[in-house]
């Protein structure tokens, strides 16, 4: 017997999150957003499964999923969706989501988002060397070993910048962020 | 022409050989760039992984900036992130009020604020192509390309989302960098890719799955005869240079395909020494290529592999040596 989801709450928080969420609510589910994602065949789920899924309310195994983190944010899906549904934004709404839950258990995806935040809150600017060095030291260090002779020939190449060049408006900066931090309720 | 100039970090470090090359190109196409002071980082695809107001912020201290700065009205970026990041803040900026309001409200606390429409965000090559023209881009070239097979790569942040204007062109057949690179004398190879995504930030969370997309896109324009990709994107070039000897030696295949940006191809068509373009910096060397339309480049050929130490076969003429 199929069961009607009379619990809408899931749905209606990633509509709410999402800028032009609403059009999820006219979603076909014709799955040329997934037939369309050059890493379709990585997801646990494919981006139509998932939007059956928040529609069922199946909040758990959503955030779990590695669908969003697989998202390459190439927008193919949202150009080819005949409802114009923003599949890109709805992705990186379950991004935020994912990491306040604590849900998803391989965190190599957001541990990258948060070493590129570090430094662009530091400094202003991204910074590959630190980027690189942190996040391999302190997330795949056996992987380190390899970034060696890669970082190596990035230098010879002169295409790395060995210092952080920071903003002279970084308090600017910083207080911008805070401020819409606290307004996000992050 | 004079425009607002948001280079973007890449160009700083990874793509400096784009931004070198921008340099050299501006002044022969008569075009003025006046650069952002102080700008920050456009977030890339990660700052609005974690955080939705404070993405928009970051983007929007930039808007503010150049909105304010001398009487800007065009804000150009030569990278594709950073292209759809301020364009698509300026755009949902005005479409959703409320998006505005909270991005405002943080850009106060920075004494900053934005409004929507204040600027057109546009890509370099679309100056290039369109307020420059392909006309009188012809007129400056006195070393065609002739000869050389090249397969534009788009990209795909840059073809994308229409964000409320009418699109440079076809989301997923641009032509406007084909017409380019044929305006500098260039044979442009069929490259039915051309709008699929490098993978972005793949390599580093699952490179595997970075380097099937990489191996596709270098695969088709292997298949085409190319010789090499023209790319307008520091994340496309990076992923198809820097990591085309890991994608050989994942999948045991042996591509060898220089790939550059089309500023350094305008550049080379002008006639500019191939060192003030920034060719010599790319991982997979242009030297090959860039003897094919007659110059003499400043560019060491690549050393030879050596061989290993416990290889105990013959030394054979043309064989391949891993590494």
């Amino acid at each position: 017997m199929t069961e009607i989801n009379t619990n809408q709450a899931f749905l209606e928080e990633v509509i709410s999150a999402t800028p032009g969420g609403e059009s999820l609510l006219t979603c076909l589910q014709c799955g040329t957003c997934g037939g369309s994602c050059p890493s379709g065949p990585d997801m646990d789920h494919t981006p139509r499964e998932i939007f059956a899924m928040i529609d069922a309310g199946i909040k758990d195994e959503v955030l779990r999923s590695n669908t969003p983190w697989y998202c390459v944010s190439c927008y193919y899906c949202m150009v080819r969706c005949p409802k114009e549904i923003p599949i890109t934004d709805i992705m990186y709404t379950l991004k935020r989501m994912s990491v306040r839950a604590k849900l998803f258990d391989n965190s190599d995806a957001p541990d990258f988002s948060k070493t590129f935040i570090t430094f662009v809150e530091n400094f202003g600017r991204s910074f590959e060397v630190g980027m690189a060095a942190l996040y391999h030291a302190t997330h795949k260090p056996l992987k380190k070993f390899d970034m060696g002779p890669f970082a190596l020939k990035m230098l010879i190449k002169n295409r790395l910048a060995l210092l952080p060049e920071r903003i002279e408006g970084i308090d600017q900066l910083r207080a911008i962020l805070k401020k819409a931090k606290s307004l996000e309720g992050v | 022409m004079r425009y607002g100039y948001y280079p973007g970090c890449s160009l700083g470090s990874t793509a400096r050989p784009y931004g070198i090359s921008t340099k050299a190109i501006v002044g022969p196409l008569g075009i003025e760039l006046e650069e952002v002071d102080d700008w920050n980082c456009c977030g890339a695809t990660e700052y609005i992984a974690l955080n939705k107001t404070a993405a928009y912020a970051l983007i929007g201290r930039n808007l503010a900036l150049a909105a304010s700065q001398d009487n800007l009205e065009q804000l150009i970026t030569p990278c594709n992130a950073c292209y759809l990041n301020l364009k698509k803040t300026d755009y949902y900026m005005g479409k959703y009020p409320k998006l505005a309001e909270l991005t405002n409200e943080a850009l106060a606390a920075g004494g900053l604020s934005y409004k929507a429409g204040s600027l057109t965000i546009r890509h370099l090559i679309d100056i290039v192509v369109n307020d420059v023209g392909y006309d009188a881009i012809a007129e400056k070239v006195v070393r065609p390309l002739k000869g050389l097979r090249l397969a534009p790569y788009y990209g795909c942040l840059i073809a994308r989302p229409e964000m409320g204007e009418e699109r440079l062109d076809d989301f997923e057949h641009p032509t406007y960098m084909d017409k380019l690179l044929a305006t500098l004398g260039a044979d442009v190879v069929d490259f039915p890719l051309k709008t699929q995504c490098c993978g972005g930030h793949m390599t580093q969370i699952n490179s595997e799955a970075g380097y099937i997309l990489i191996r596709n896109l270098l695969h088709n324009a292997n298949e085409n005869n190319a010789d090499a990709i023209v790319t307008l994107c520091p994340m496309c070039q990076l992923n198809l240079d820097a990591y085309q000897s890991h994608v050989n030696r994942h999948f045991k295949t042996n591509y060898n395909i220089p790939v550059l940006y089309f500023t350094q191809m305008i550049g080379l068509a002008f006639g500019i020494e191939p060192k003030e373009l920034g060719i010599g910096q790319e991982f997979v060397s242009a030297a090959g290529m860039v003897k094919k339309i007659g110059t003499e480049p400043e560019v060491p050929e690549p050393a030879k592999p050596r061989r290993k130490k416990d290889d105990k076969s013959l030394p054979m003429p043309g064989k391949r040596v891993e590494g």
